[in-house]
């Protein structure tokens, strides 16, 4: 919808099919159950069960490697650690249910659309309204953060290149100051554009 | 039909308007002056995105003080930067927040936000992300995103001054065709050439108001 | 129109709006690939936690905490907006998950801090609120839950997060000094100073 994409991976499957808020509660729900099994047994059932959850939602082994991938080290650091400290049963299911956790997760997000997650996301914070943030404020906060990200990240760039022209590349605050007063500057422009544009009527 | 009384406008420590009295009927009228004169200070109480430490700004008869709300619906507002103007993500939904509250149904904002953006030379870009665009066509988009709720009055901050010479000549031919009332702030003077009424600001003042090439060569002495 | 005479004194103007959003984004853009190489492009160090403390020195409690609440939102459902393009559900079940979420009450926290130091907040003020809450609880906060996930003890989580606690130090020094400059290069940066601005209805 602006150009930032999600991981999403379109199609039909019984996955896809389901409403996104029963994926969250299952979520949730699968996640508290994989810290509550012990045994390694349990957790080979449930692995079993990841794998052929995939294997049903047809979305293919490259974008599930894609969501596993960012734990890859630290499941190796995880499984010499507890190897190390205790034994191979608890270094391998504490390994298992790290990546299951990960991989569970990541399949809700490759079979649901980044618009419908965030419509079920809303809906959760709708009790914000009671602190005086109602549910239309909210997701303008929302759309007005992606239109966001490229002008702060065009802005990035501009202040870069005026650092390398006065030669001060090397100072982290010679760089951080003025994107921060710039980013500043741009939001309460933008405040005032969204008066004008009656949002405070 | 916008009038000023003996406006005074204090920001921080700094007198930025000292008396400004003025009543602006004319449909094109421009404002110029030296940076830091109080012209953005002035455009901007034209919809109450300031208002007067004294004196009084009306429209249409209504005093900016009490009705803001109802003025800020019939006056547009058109900022220099584009970027900080332009609040969703794709071409078309900037210009159906406008409409958010016109109580329209679904078919008939797609239809009028369809109508203004091809009418702007922006429909093939309706659903691109907005940071898409060049900057002459987010200026449009936000023309656009204004226009569409065809305010009575076009106010406009500078609208020229991030455009290249062919996009500042497409925005001046704009102006020509619009029917509104427009106030146009600018430091592009040929952009006011066929202006009605052209005011000169100086240190917070008015300090010139006459048709342009008189007010303009003012300007140009006040600054030689 | 007696609506219009006194209009009503919004809880969340659009100023407050527009800073909250600009600050997830910058957050966001923090997190990408040589948006700052501090230590040179040898050390891959995400800045997003100096945007976070950023964003409490200079939004204040609530409205940091918004910021990342927003962020978090967008991260949730598939927006690659963290460090390395990560986004997702899979960074909530995930081991650093306590990290991320320590983000909220760590914002809010410095936020806070800072506000207790009225208009003008020193710098060794903003040095504890970044230190407290940028480091302190995103720790507190992340320590233990990586110890529920991994099954390792609270003391062995601990000891293995201490390898980022130099690079988390020098972020919140960094944070205070760049919030510290920005403050005095523009006064509203400073949450008190903002709040009495709005008060006042002056735009
Ligand atoms: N919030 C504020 N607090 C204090 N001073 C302010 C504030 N906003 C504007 N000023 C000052 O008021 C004066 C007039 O500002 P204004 O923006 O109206 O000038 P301008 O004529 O539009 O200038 P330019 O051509 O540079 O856009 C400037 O000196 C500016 O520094
Ligand atoms: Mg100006």
């Amino acid at each position: 919808m602006s150009g930032l994409t999600g991981a999403y991976v379109p199609g039909d499957s019984l996955l896809h099919r389901l409403p996104a808020g029963a994926k969250l509660a299952g979520l949730a729900a699968s996640c508290t159950a994989f810290l509550l099994l012990r045994s390694p047994a349990a957790l080979a059932g449930a692995a079993a069960a990841v794998v052929l959850l995939y294997v049903v939602s047809g979305v293919g082994v490259a974008a599930a490697w894609a969501q596993v991938r960012p734990v890859r080290w630290f499941a190796v650091a995880l499984f010499g650690v507890q190897l190390v400290f205790a034994d191979l049963p608890t270094a391998a299911s504490s390994t298992l249910r790290v990546v299951l956790a990960v991989a569970l997760a990541g399949l809700v997000t490759l079979t649901t659309r980044t618009s419908a997650l965030m419509v079920c996301l809303e809906r959760c914070l709708a009790p914000a309204r009671f602190a005086g943030l109602d549910p239309f404020r909210l997701s303008l906060l929302l759309s007005l953060t992606l239109r966001s990200v490229p002008v702060i990240a065009d802005l990035v760039s501009r202040v870069r290149e005026a650092q390398r022209a006065r030669g001060v590349e090397r100072s982290p605050r010679a760089f951080a100051v003025p994107l921060v007063v710039g980013a500043l500057r741009h939001a309460d422009a933008l405040g005032e554009a969204l008066a004008a544009r009656g949002l405070d009527d | 039909m916008i009038r000023l009384e003996d406006v005074h406008v204090r920001l921080g420590q700094r007198e930025v308007l000292r008396g400004v009295t003025a009543s602006l009927t004319e449909r094109r009228v421009g404002v110029v002056g030296a940076n830091g004169s109080g012209k953005s200070t002035l455009a901007r109480l034209v919809n109450g995105l300031v208002l007067p430490c004294s004196g009084t700004v009306t429209v249409s008869g209504l005093d900016t003080r009490r009705h803001a709300a109802r003025i800020r619906r019939g006056v547009g507002f058109l900022f220099t930067d584009p970027d900080a103007q332009i609040v969703m993500p794709t071409v078309a939904e900037d210009v159906a927040f406008s409409l958010r509250r016109k109580g329209l149904t679904r078919e008939e904002v797609e239809r009028r936000v369809r109508e203004i953006l091809e009418r702007y030379g922006l429909g093939e870009h309706a659903d691109h992300p907005a940071h898409h665009l060049s900057g002459g066509q987010k200026q449009l988009l936000a023309l656009c995103s204004v226009l569409v709720l065809e305010p009575e009055i076009l106010v406009m901050d500078e609208p020229t001054t991030l455009l290249d010479l062919r996009h500042s000549r497409q925005v001046a031919a704009l102006l020509r065709t619009l029917p509104q009332q427009v106030v146009v702030v600018t430091h592009d003077l040929p952009l006011l050439e066929d202006f009605d009424r052209v005011l000169v600001i100086d240190e917070g003042r008015i300090v010139a108001d006459a048709e342009p090439a008189a007010a303009i060569g003012h300007y140009r002495k006040m600054m030689a | 129109m007696t609506d219009e005479q006194s209009p009503p004194r919004r809880r969340f103007p659009a100023a407050d709006v527009a800073r909250v959003s600009v600050f997830a984004a910058l957050i966001a853009v923090l997190g990408m690939p040589g948006a700052l190489n501090i230590f040179g492009d040898a050390v891959p160090i995400t800045l997003q936690t100096l945007g976070v403390m950023l964003a409490g020195a200079i939004l204040g409690t609530w409205r940091s905490a918004l910021a990342v609440v927003v962020l978090l939102v967008l991260v949730a459902a598939g927006l690659p907006l963290l460090a390395g393009g990560r986004g997702g559900l899979g960074v909530f079940t995930g081991p650093s998950a306590g990290f991320l979420l320590g983000w909220l009450p760590g914002a809010a926290l410095t936020g806070w801090i800072v506000e207790r130091g009225g208009r003008t907040p020193s710098t060794v003020r903003l040095v504890t609120a970044c230190l407290a809450g940028g480091v302190g609880v995103v720790y507190l906060c992340g320590i233990p839950v990586q110890a529920l996930v991994t099954g390792l003890s609270l003391g062995k989580t601990a000891l293995l997060s201490a390898a980022f606690l130099p690079g988390d130090l020098a972020k919140a020094v960094l944070a205070s000094i760049v919030a510290r400059g920005t403050q005095r290069a523009y006064p509203d940066a400073v949450p008190a100073v903002h709040r009495e601005r709005l008060r006042a209805g002056g735009r």
